[in-house]
């Protein structure tokens, strides 16, 4: 019916000239009525504060709202390794086409051409402006701005700031609100979380929040709404998101009718700090940038796996002959820098085979001994010392002595809202920015590129884009915020907490969301089977008729209330986690994160199937117990030539 | 592991708060002292007590959000490391531990151990960024000297938790202040606006109720990043050439 | 705060200077008085000087009363704070400063009322040297006067560096030298002023 609806208003003309062409015709806001336009900005990492700031300079009001007590807590602040960008500065031989090509083909070619060709042309620009905001990105002693590799590229075209890169990217874009803050174009509301999104007469108007602080229900009125709360990672509960990361927003949208992209790509990086027990609540992410230098390995010899989970041996002891470096055994043109999926893969291949080190036998070593003798351990002090000295903090064992350990985790969802050329969703004036987008990553992000991506759609794709929007609202006066749809919203949301509260039961929400975990990471995690799928679709909706018969949530609402906050975050993920099921069980295919079992080659590679599923899964939702409606955006590829991606030569 | 915890509990801003005293048994060496939080909380629920109140986050030390002070330290008895940091295995089997929340008066209480920090968003919001409305010039335009660039890099790992003011005697934001203007006026790009910053980041911390600095060093000491009072030195230089120029 | 404190510290080096001149002979400490008596420049810098302490004094008891508004009594912390700060003696610089303002008063009493205030009032001023050996063959004001200098080794311990480091003249590469300065600074202080009730409770001198 609605296919109409999934038009992704790419621009005519050639790839390289798309967007140049789309700027010089998408309409302008004039200086005088961009001060009579609100636009309400939910989220305040990279994309949302960048986007936040950026509006605001363009003089529009700008109502900016976080979850936590000061916008600078965002999780785009644990970003670690780095940002690309196609500057060239190494003389390497990068280009905007090179970068390009690395990221549609690192997403497994599912990503749209057009978006992510502007993503890389304007990722220049944001090298620019963040040195320009003071971000001190690391440099050589000439004092040029350096570079370092990641995964799934051939150059060096990673912009860092230690292993901080995120945190001086954040504080840049947060730094650039403040000034807006500060001339009063931002206004900024922290401790809210949004509960609903308002539509009125079809189009965005406004976002029913909570004051986390105080528990009351307000309301916020604008001309066009930007969800930028990142991804949905966070439904698996044990991730490398932070602990208040969550995917409510998008999902109220969902309800409201803004359709859910790809939901079943999820990013499982290979290098993180490996679950130690059932008292875990968080999963810590080691920097893909220790891949530089870092190599992998398990021993070849299944006697000496025995000896190191009875701690007879240490790793150290094992001699060069006896240690399985697979990722370079399996791709020798890559090596250790691999994309992330298929080093994810391998490290569960090698375990699943019961060459695992640890008690639990779910963990890879990843070993600087080699660059301690080639660099000198000052040389790799200076470049991970920070992160060496969080897993010693962590772990309790020294990395410059012993090997890492390591194993894959929940890290990044490339699904996510589905967003047109203009990153406005299914839902007039809503748009969606960052991770919370599902648009330039396709089945597989690369390292470095969620910064930029963030970034980029904060600083220049959405500041031009929405444009094309309120240039027809100009003549619209403020949002009236006691509309009936904002009451009716209201309504809806004291009603659901009111539920939650009255069910006293017996289970604490950790326990149910615990449950949740060990149901996607089992069926729904780095390989999945039609069986399986359909396994789990059954258990979230018992645990979904469990948490509504057997939550108990204590206080009130009106409260600091986190207990509260977490069951109404739950209640969302088993919609996210029910939508990530279905698109992985429609999805017959493998590629990029999505690993289906009965698609794959003899290697155990991921084989795609592009004549049935070359295109964007969107799923509309269609009510609260029936199942979503599948909607197909096909992809076109003009430039690339699609190809099995291939990282042994 | 077992422990006994005294806890701030406090139910909001304006109540009267007090200790109370819980015990906690079979926790991992290997779990943070957050999870075992979690833990104890889970239990309260299902006792039907209510559960301690606490901002966490990312618990991998780089939010910022975190803010215990656990045996009379901020983030607890570890050198350089945020409350998510730190291990179970810190502490003796047995042990008494007393977890209070930030005390300052620019610090407000908002529920049990969570604070209230708006303090130091208006901080930076009266002259904490460098303008850069539109497009910047190439990055590669201008040289920074590499040592230049580690030192605002070391001032500019602050990640804004606060235990600076918690560990100061005088409730002293100084260290804070001068990471962020430290950071940015080791930089050519930060040099035009660096007099009217540092005038103002100053007097916005003496308006919000933040006490001197006596160079007692207490800030340093327990600086989850080891964000250096060099730093500071650098702010009163900046201070001082900026008032002698008015 | 800083700057008056420079200001005490280099008072401080100068009082020193002349105290040395008790150790050699009774001519030469009395000439020294004679010259502080009489000369133009020093009977300037005097209330100069009663300007310094007051400043220094009136404006520490400002910043503590503010500090002390930035953490007041009733949400002090239940467990002390353990931070290692840089030392004890930074973390009571009011107290010590109490303690020597104390033994000021009581030094004013005991030398400046009866020797140079004589000057300015127009009395009788008393032989400086006969009130130093009378006063300092006394041990209970020798001991006194030494704690006193052992306060004000604390004091200036910590103040000298910290002075630096408030006017902004320090760096990571200066303040552990500045530091260590401070240390020699407050140990000369303390060594010098304490050898001449020293010298005279042994006999040495007087």
């Amino acid at each position: 019916m609605s296919e109409t609806k999934l038009q992704a208003k790419i621009p005519e003309g050639p790839l390289s000239e798309k967007w140049t062409r789309y700027k010089s015709t998408v309409k302008v806001v004039s200086p005088a009525n961009k001060r009579k336009l609100d636009i309400i900005v939910v989220g305040t990492g990279l994309a949302g504060a960048s986007a936040a700031a950026t509006l605001g300079e363009l003089g529009y009001n700008v109502k900016v709202f976080c979850i936590s007590d000061s916008p600078r807590r965002a999780h785009s602040i644990s970003a670690q390794g780095g940002i690309n960008a196609a500057k060239n500065y190494r003389n390497d031989n990068d280009s905007v086409y090179r970068l390009f090509y690395d990221t549609i083909k690192g997403g497994d070619y599912r990503a749209r051409e057009a978006n992510v060709y502007r993503l890389t042309e304007v990722s220049n620009m944001i090298i620019d402006k963040c040195v320009a905001q003071g971000v001190p990105f690391a440099r050589d002693y000439a004092g040029w701005l350096d570079n370092r590799s990641f995964g799934g590229a051939q150059v060096s075209r990673t912009f860092y700031a230690r292993g901080q890169t995120g945190q001086q990217l954040l504080l840049g874009a947060y730094a650039s609100m403040n000034a807006q803050i500060a001339a009063g174009t931002v206004k900024s509301y922290n401790r809210r979380e949004m509960l609903d999104v308002v539509l009125i007469d079809g189009k965005a108007k406004g976002i029913i929040v909570r004051n986390l602080e105080t528990g009351k229900i307000e309301r916020y009125g604008a001309h066009a709404v930007v969800i930028a709360t990142g991804g949905y990672g966070n439904a698996y509960f044990l991730s490398t998101n932070a602990m208040n990361c969550n995917a409510s927003a998008i999902i109220q949208c969902y309800r409201k009718g803004a359709w859910f992209a790809n939901p079943c790509y999820v990013q499982i990086h290979p290098t993180c700090i490996p679950v130690h027990g059932e008292q875990q609540s968080k999963l810590t992410l080691m920097s893909e940038s220790l891949r530089n230098d870092g190599r992998i390995w398990v021993p070849k010899k299944l006697e000496d796996v025995e000896k190191l989970r009875k701690k007879q041996i240490k790793a150290s002891q094992i001699p060069e002959e006896d240690r399985d470096y697979y990722l370079e055994r399996r791709y020798p043109a890559f090596g250790n820098l691999v994309p992330r999926d298929v080093a994810s893969r391998a490290a569960k291949e090698r375990c699943d085979a019961g060459f695992g080190v640890n008690e639990t036998g779910l963990a890879v070593y990843l070993d600087f001994a080699d660059a301690i003798k080639r660099l000198g351990i000052d040389v790799v002090r200076e470049r991970y010392g920070n992160l060496f000295q969080m897993y010693e903090k962590i772990v309790d064992v020294n990395p410059y002595e012993e090997p890492m350990m390591i194993f894959p985790a929940i890290h990044y969802t490339m699904g996510g809202t589905w967003v047109d050329y203009e990153l406005q969703t299914t839902i007039p004036g809503l748009y969606a920015i960052g991770e919370a987008n599902f648009s330039d990553h396709g089945g597989n992000r690369l390292g470095a590129s969620a910064l930029m991506q963030g970034l980029a759609d904060g600083y220049y794709v959405l500041p031009y884009t929405i444009g094309a929007y309120l240039s027809h609202e100009i003549q619209t006066p403020k949002t009236d915020t006691n509309h009936p749809a904002f009451q009716e919203a209201e309504d809806a949301v004291k009603d659901n907490i009111k539920k939650i509260l009255a069910i006293k039961g017996s289970q604490p929400v950790d326990i149910l969301h615990k449950k949740l975990y060990h149901i996607l990471w089992e069926y729904v995690g780095m390989a999945r089977n039609e069986e399986g799928l359909k396994k789990a679709l059954g258990m979230i909706e018992d645990l979904k008729k469990e948490f509504w018969s057997d939550v108990l949530v204590p206080g009130t609402n009106e409260e600091f209330n986190q207990e509260l906050e977490k069951a109404l975050r739950f209640v969302d993920y088993l919609e996210t986690a029910k939508l990530m099921a279905l698109d992985a069980l429609n999805r017959r295919e493998s590629c990029g994160g999505h690993f289906r079992e009965e698609s794959q080659t003899p290697e155990g590679e991921t084989l795609r199937d592009d004549a049935n599923f070359m295109y964007v899964a969107a799923w509309e939702y269609m009510g609260e117990d029936q199942d979503p409606v599948l909607h197909k955006e096909p992809l076109v590829y003009e430039e690339v030539k699609l190809e099995t991606r291939n990282y042994k030569d | 592991m077992k422990f006994t915890l005294k806890v701030w509990r406090q139910k909001n801003a304006k109540a009267k708060g007090r200790f109370e005293t819980y015990r906690i048994d079979g926790i991992s060496p290997d779990t943070s002292f957050l999870e075992m939080l979690d833990i104890l909380n889970n239990n309260l629920i299902r006792e039907g007590k209510e559960p301690i109140a606490f901002d966490h986050d990312c618990r991998e030390g780089i939010c910022g959000i975190c803010s215990l002070y656990i045996n009379g330290r901020p983030h607890g008895p570890d050198d350089e490391i945020t409350t998510c940091q730190l291990h179970c295995r810190k502490f003796k089997d047995g042990d008494v531990i007393t977890v209070e929340p930030w005390r300052s008066a620019a610090f407000p209480v908002v529920k049990d151990l969570v604070v209230d920090r708006n303090a130091f968003d208006k901080i930076l919001q009266a002259g904490g960024f460098i303008s850069t409305t539109g497009i910047a010039p190439d990055a590669n335009l201008i040289q920074i000297p590499k040592a230049d660039a580690e030192e605002a890099m070391d001032a500019s790992a602050c990640i804004g938790c606060g235990a600076c003011v918690a560990a100061c005697k005088n409730g002293s934001a100084m260290l804070f202040v001068a990471a962020r203007v430290s950071a940015l006026a080791k930089l050519p790009q930060g040099r035009p606006e660096a007099a009217r910053r540092a005038k103002a980041m100053v007097a916005k911390m003496d308006e919000l109720g933040f006490g001197a600095c006596s160079n007692t060093g207490a800030c340093e000491a327990e600086c989850p990043k080891g964000v250096s009072i060099a730093h500071i030195a650098r702010l009163n230089r900046e201070f001082l050439l900026a008032k002698i120029q008015d | 705060m800083s700057l008056s404190g420079l200001f005490l510290l280099i008072f401080l080096a100068l009082h020193l200077a002349l105290n040395f001149a008790a150790l050699f002979s009774r001519e030469l400490y009395e000439s020294v008085c004679e010259f502080m008596d009489t000369n133009l420049l020093v009977q300037i810098m005097v209330p100069v000087l009663a300007a310094g302490f007051i400043i220094h004094i009136l404006f520490s008891m400002f910043v503590e009363f503010k500090n002390w508004t930035a953490r007041p009594r009733a949400i002090a912390y239940r467990v002390p704070n353990k931070s290692k700060a840089l030392g004890w003696e930074s973390k009571y610089m009011f107290v010590l400063g109490v303690i020597i303002v104390g033994f000021l008063v009581l030094h004013l009493v005991n030398f400046w009322a009866k020797m140079q205030l004589q000057h300015f009032i127009g009395g009788e001023p008393e032989n400086a040297y006969d009130l130093l050996i009378a006063l300092f063959k006394n041990p209970y004001y020798c001991a006194a006067y030494i704690v006193w200098f052992a306060a004000l080794y604390f004091h200036v311990s910590h103040g000298f560096w910290s002075a630096f480091q408030s006017i902004g003249v320090s760096n990571s590469k200066w303040l552990p030298r500045l530091q260590f300065l401070a240390k020699i600074y407050a140990a000369v202080i303390f060594l010098g002023f304490s050898a001449v009730p020293l010298c005279v409770l042994s006999g040495l001198c007087g």
